[in-house]
C-alpha cells in the first residue's frame, strides 16, 4: 500500500493581523520589512516549523503563510511562537490581535485579500501588486513549494478576475482620484495636458500623486512657502513657482487644483473669465479642495469651465463606495469558485487517490484492449481466456508498483507532491475527477 | 434572398446593440470588444443584401424609398464602425445602434413586395453621386448623435452629478474630435456627391439645374457644416455651443432628406 500524501499535510496555515484586528500601533510593532519578510520565511523553513513559507507585510497587514511539515502537529502555535519571538514580543502582547486560520479558511482569507475584500479601502488594487511582490521574492528565495505556489498563483488569478468581472475595483474611492477621474472625463488622456497646483498640503499632495500616476504632461506647484513647493516639485517631477506669480500662471493649465488655506476666495469669477479669454475658450477643469472654498461659487457659470469643490467630490466618492459594496456578493461567488478549484487540485495530489485513479484507468485500458483483441484467437477456451484476464491484471499491478514505490520513497512533502503532479500529468488522470 | 440577408443583418445589429449596451451598463470589456465585431457582421450582411436587391430590381439598390433608406442605414453603421475603430471608444455604440436597429426593422416591416420601375437614367456616376449624397447624410446623422451625447455629458459635468454610466462615456475632448471627424466625412461626401451630380446632369441634359431645391439645400448644408467647423475654433464657440450648433444643423439635413425629396424637387425622389 502506498503511503498517502494526507490532505492535512497540504493544509495552509496562516497567522497574522490586519487593520481590523490591530491598531496601527500594534501593526507597526509586528510589521516586516521586505528583507525581514524573506529572512523570516527562511528561518521558518530552516527550523522545520513549516515546509513552505511566505510572509506578507504591508501597512495594513502582517501575515505568515506556511505549509506545516509532517513532523509539526501544531503548526499554528509554532507559527505564532515564531511571530512573537521574531519581533521580540511576548505572546500576551499580540495574542488578542492575531488571527489564526488553517486549511480552507486560510485559503479563503488570502483570496479575499487579493480580491480587495479585506482591504481598508474596499477593492483597492495596490494589494494585488503587494501580494505579487511578496510571492515573487519568496519564490526567488526558494521558500515556496508546490502548495504555496499553487495557492498564491490562484490568489493572484482571482484578484485579477474579480477586478475584471466585477466593479469592485472600479470608480474612484478618494477625493483626489475622483478629481483626477473627472479631469479625464473632460480631457481624456492627461499626457498632453497641464496642471497647476495651488497649495502644497497633504490633500494637494494626494492629487499631485494621482495626476503624476495618470501621466499628466506638465505640472507646476505654487505655494506661499516656496520651500514646500520645491520639495513636492522635486518629489513628483513638477516645477515650483512663487505665489507672487500666481496671476501669470493661471491661463496655461488645463487643470487647476486649489487647496489653499485662506478666509476669502483666491479665484473669483472675474479672474476666471479673463483666464478663459487668454485660453481662447479652451475648456478648464478646476478642483477646489479648500475649506473655506478657494473659488467663488458663481465662477461655475463661466462658459466651458468645470468646477468641483470638496462637497461635490465627497458625494461622488460616497456613491462609488456604495456601488463597490453592491459588488461584494459577485466577488464572493467568484472566490468560492476559486476555492473549489484549489480544493480539487489538493485532492488530486493526494497519493492514495492518485494511485487508485491510475489503477482504475489502467484496468479500464486493459479491459478495452482485451475486448478489441478477443475475436482474434477464436480457438481460445474459456479457461484460457480467464487465464489471459488474470495475467494482464497482474501485469497492470506490476506496472503500478514502480510509480507507487517512487511516490513512497519521495523525501518530504514537496518532492512527493511534485512526483504526484508529474504522474498525474503523464498518465492524463483528470484533476477534477470525483 | 435579399430579405433573408437583411434579416440576418438586423440580427447582427441587434446583437451588437446588446453588446454595446452591456458594455455601457456593466463595463464588461469583452462586450466592448465583441460588439464592433458583430456590427461588422451586420455591415457585411447588409452590404450583401443591398447587392442582392440590386440584382432583383436590375438597377442600383437605392432607387426607391426602401432602397435609399436601407443604404442610409448601412452607411450610418459603416461610418460609425470606421469612427469607432479610429477613436477606439465603444461606449457611444449604445446610442448609435438603436437608430440602426429600429430603422432597419421598420424598413423590413414596410419592404415593398414588388420591384420599383427602372429609373430613366442610370450609370456608375449617378450611383456614385447618390452613394456620396447618402454617405453625407449618414455622417451628419452620426455627428448629430455625438453632439447630443456631448451636450448631455457636458451638462452632467456642469451639474456635478455624474451617474454610474457617466464614467463609461468618452471624454468631452474625444467626443469633440469624433464630431469633427464625422462632419469632415459628411462634408467631403456631400461635396463629392454634389460635384458628381452636377457633372452627370451636364452630360445628360447639357445644363446645370442649380436652382433645384435639392441642390440649393445641399449648398446650404455644406455651408452650415463648414460654418460649424469654423465656429468650433473660435473662443466663444468652442465646446458645448459648437456641439449645439452641430446638432441643430442636422434639422436642415433632415428637412433636405425628407420634405425636399418628397415634395420640393423633381428628380431627387429618394436621396
Amino acid at each position: 500500500m502506498v503511503r498517502s500524501v494526507q490532505a492535512e499535510c497540504l493544509d495552509v496555515t496562516l497567522v497574522g493581523c490586519n487593520h481590523r484586528s490591530a491598531s496601527v500601533g500594534v501593526r507597526e510593532r509586528i510589521a516586516f520589512t521586505s528583507e525581514q519578510a524573506l529572512h523570516a520565511a527562511d528561518e521558518l523553513c530552516m527550523r522545520g516549523i513549516v515546509e513552505e513559507a511566505i510572509v506578507l507585510s504591508t501597512c495594513n497587514r502582517s501575515e505568515v503563510y506556511g505549509v506545516a511539515s509532517e513532523q509539526n502537529a501544531d503548526a499554528p502555535a509554532a507559527l505564532e511562537g515564531f511571530f512573537t519571538a521574531f519581533h521580540g514580543l511576548s505572546p500576551s502582547d499580540i495574542d488578542t490581535h492575531l488571527y489564526r486560520h488553517t486549511g480552507g479558511p486560510a485559503v479563503e482569507h488570502l483570496f479575499r485579500v487579493t480580491a480587495g475584500l479585506d482591504s481598508m479601502m474596499l477593492g483597492e488594487a495596490e494589494i494585488l501588486g503587494q501580494v505579487r511582490d511578496a510571492y515573487g521574492k519568496a519564490l526567488e528565495r526558494g521558500t515556496t513549494g508546490p502548495v504555496l505556489n499553487r495557492l498564491f498563483q490562484s490568489a493572484l488569478e482571482i484578484g485579477k478576475r474579480v477586478r475584471a468581472e466585477t466593479e469592485l475595483g472600479a470608480h474612484a474611492m478618494s477625493v483626489a482620484s475622483a478629481g483626477v477621474k473627472l479631469a479625464e472625463s473632460v480631457f481624456g488622456d492627461l499626457k498632453g495636458h497641464s496642471a497647476l497646483i495651488m497649495g502644497a498640503g497633504s490633500v494637494a499632495e494626494q492629487v499631485i500623486g494621482c495626476l503624476r500616476q495618470r501621466g499628466i504632461g506638465e505640472m507646476r506647484i505654487v505655494n506661499r512657502s516656496r520651500e514646500r513647493a520645491e520639495e513636492l516639485a522635486v518629489r513628483y517631477g513638477a516645477a515650483p513657482a512663487s505665489w507672487e506669480t500666481l496671476a501669470d500662471q493661471l491661463s496655461w493649465p488645463d487643470v487647476i487644483v486649489t487647496s489653499v488655506s485662506a478666509t476669502d476666495a483666491v479665484l473669483d469669477r472675474e479672474t476666471l473669465e479673463k483666464v478663459m479669454v487668454d485660453r481662447e475658450g479652451r475648456a478648464i477643469f478646476i478642483v477646489d479642495l479648500g475649506v473655506p472654498r478657494n473659488v467663488q461659487s458663481d465662477a461655475a457659470d463661466v462658459y466651458n469651465l468645470y468646477l468641483y469643490n470638496l462637497d461635490d467630490l465627497d458625494k461622488i466618492v460616497s456613491g462609488n463606495r456604495n456601488a463597490r459594496e453592491a459588488e461584494i456578493p459577485r466577488a464572493e461567488a467568484l472566490i468560492q469558485e476559486q476555492i473549489h478549484k484549489f480544493d480539487a487540485w489538493k485532492n488530486s495530489i493526494a497519493a492514495v487517490r492518485l494511485i487508485e485513479d491510475l489503477r482504475a484507468q489502467m484496468h479500464e485500458e486493459r479491459r478495452e484492449f482485451l475486448r478489441d483483441r478477443r475475436q482474434l484467437p477464436e480457438n481460445l477456451s474459456a479457461a484460457e481466456r480467464e487465464r489471459m484476464e488474470q495475467l494482464t491484471s497482474d501485469l497492470v499491478e506490476r506496472l503500478l508498483k514502480g510509480p507507487s514505490g517512487k511516490l513512497r520513497r519521495a523525501r518530504g512533502l514537496r518532492e512527493r507532491i511534485e512526483r504526484a503532479e508529474i504522474l498525474r500529468e503523464l498518465f492524463g488522470a483528470d484533476e477534477n475527477s470525483e | 434572398m435579399h430579405h433573408t440577408l437583411a434579416y440576418v443583418s438586423l440580427a447582427f445589429y441587434a446583437a451588437s446593440l446588446a453588446g454595446y449596451a452591456g458594455f455601457l451598463y456593466d463595463e464588461k470589456a469583452w462586450m466592448g470588444r465583441i460588439a464592433p465585431v458583430l456590427l461588422a457582421g451586420g455591415v457585411l450582411t447588409h452590404y450583401l443584401a443591398l447587392m442582392e436587391r440590386s440584382r432583383w430590381v436590375h438597377t442600383v439598390p437605392y432607387d426607391d424609398l426602401y432602397g435609399s433608406m436601407s443604404l442610409f442605414v448601412w452607411l450610418l453603421a459603416l461610418t460609425y464602425l470606421i469612427l469607432e475603430i479610429w477613436h477606439r471608444r465603444p461606449s457611444v455604440g449604445a446610442f448609435v445602434l438603436p437608430f440602426i436597429v429600429v430603422w432597419q426593422l421598420a424598413l423590413l416591416i414596410f419592404a415593398p413586395a414588388t420591384p420599383p420601375p427602372p429609373p430613366p437614367g442610370r450609370g456608375p456616376m449617378l450611383a456614385l453621386h447618390i452613394t456620396m449624397g447618402i454617405l453625407g447624410y449618414a455622417a451628419f446623422a452620426l455627428s448629430f448623435i455625438l453632439s447630443v451625447i456631448y451636450i448631455l455629458q457636458s451638462r452632467v459635468l456642469r451639474n456635478r452629478r455624474p451617474g454610474r454610466a457617466f464614467w463609461r462615456f468618452p471624454p468631452l475632448d474625444v467626443l469633440d474630435r469624433m464630431i469633427r471627424s464625422s462632419v469632415w466625412m459628411g462634408l467631403a461626401a456631400s461635396i463629392a456627391g454634389l460635384v458628381l451630380g452636377l457633372i452627370w446632369e451636364r452630360r445628360l441634359s447639357g445644363t446645370y439645374s442649380a436652382t433645384d431645391p435639392k441642390v440649393l439645400f445641399t449648398f446650404m448644408i455644406i455651408g452650415l457644416y463648414g460654418l460649424y467647423l469654423w465656429l468650433g475654433g473660435l473662443p466663444a464657440w468652442r465646446g458645448p455651443r459648437a456641439a449645439r450648433f452641430c446638432a441643430l444643423s442636422f434639422v436642415l439635413v433632415l428637412f433636405s432628406y425628407t420634405l425636399v425629396n418628397l415634395y420640393m424637387t423633381g428628380f431627387h425622389r429618394y436621396f
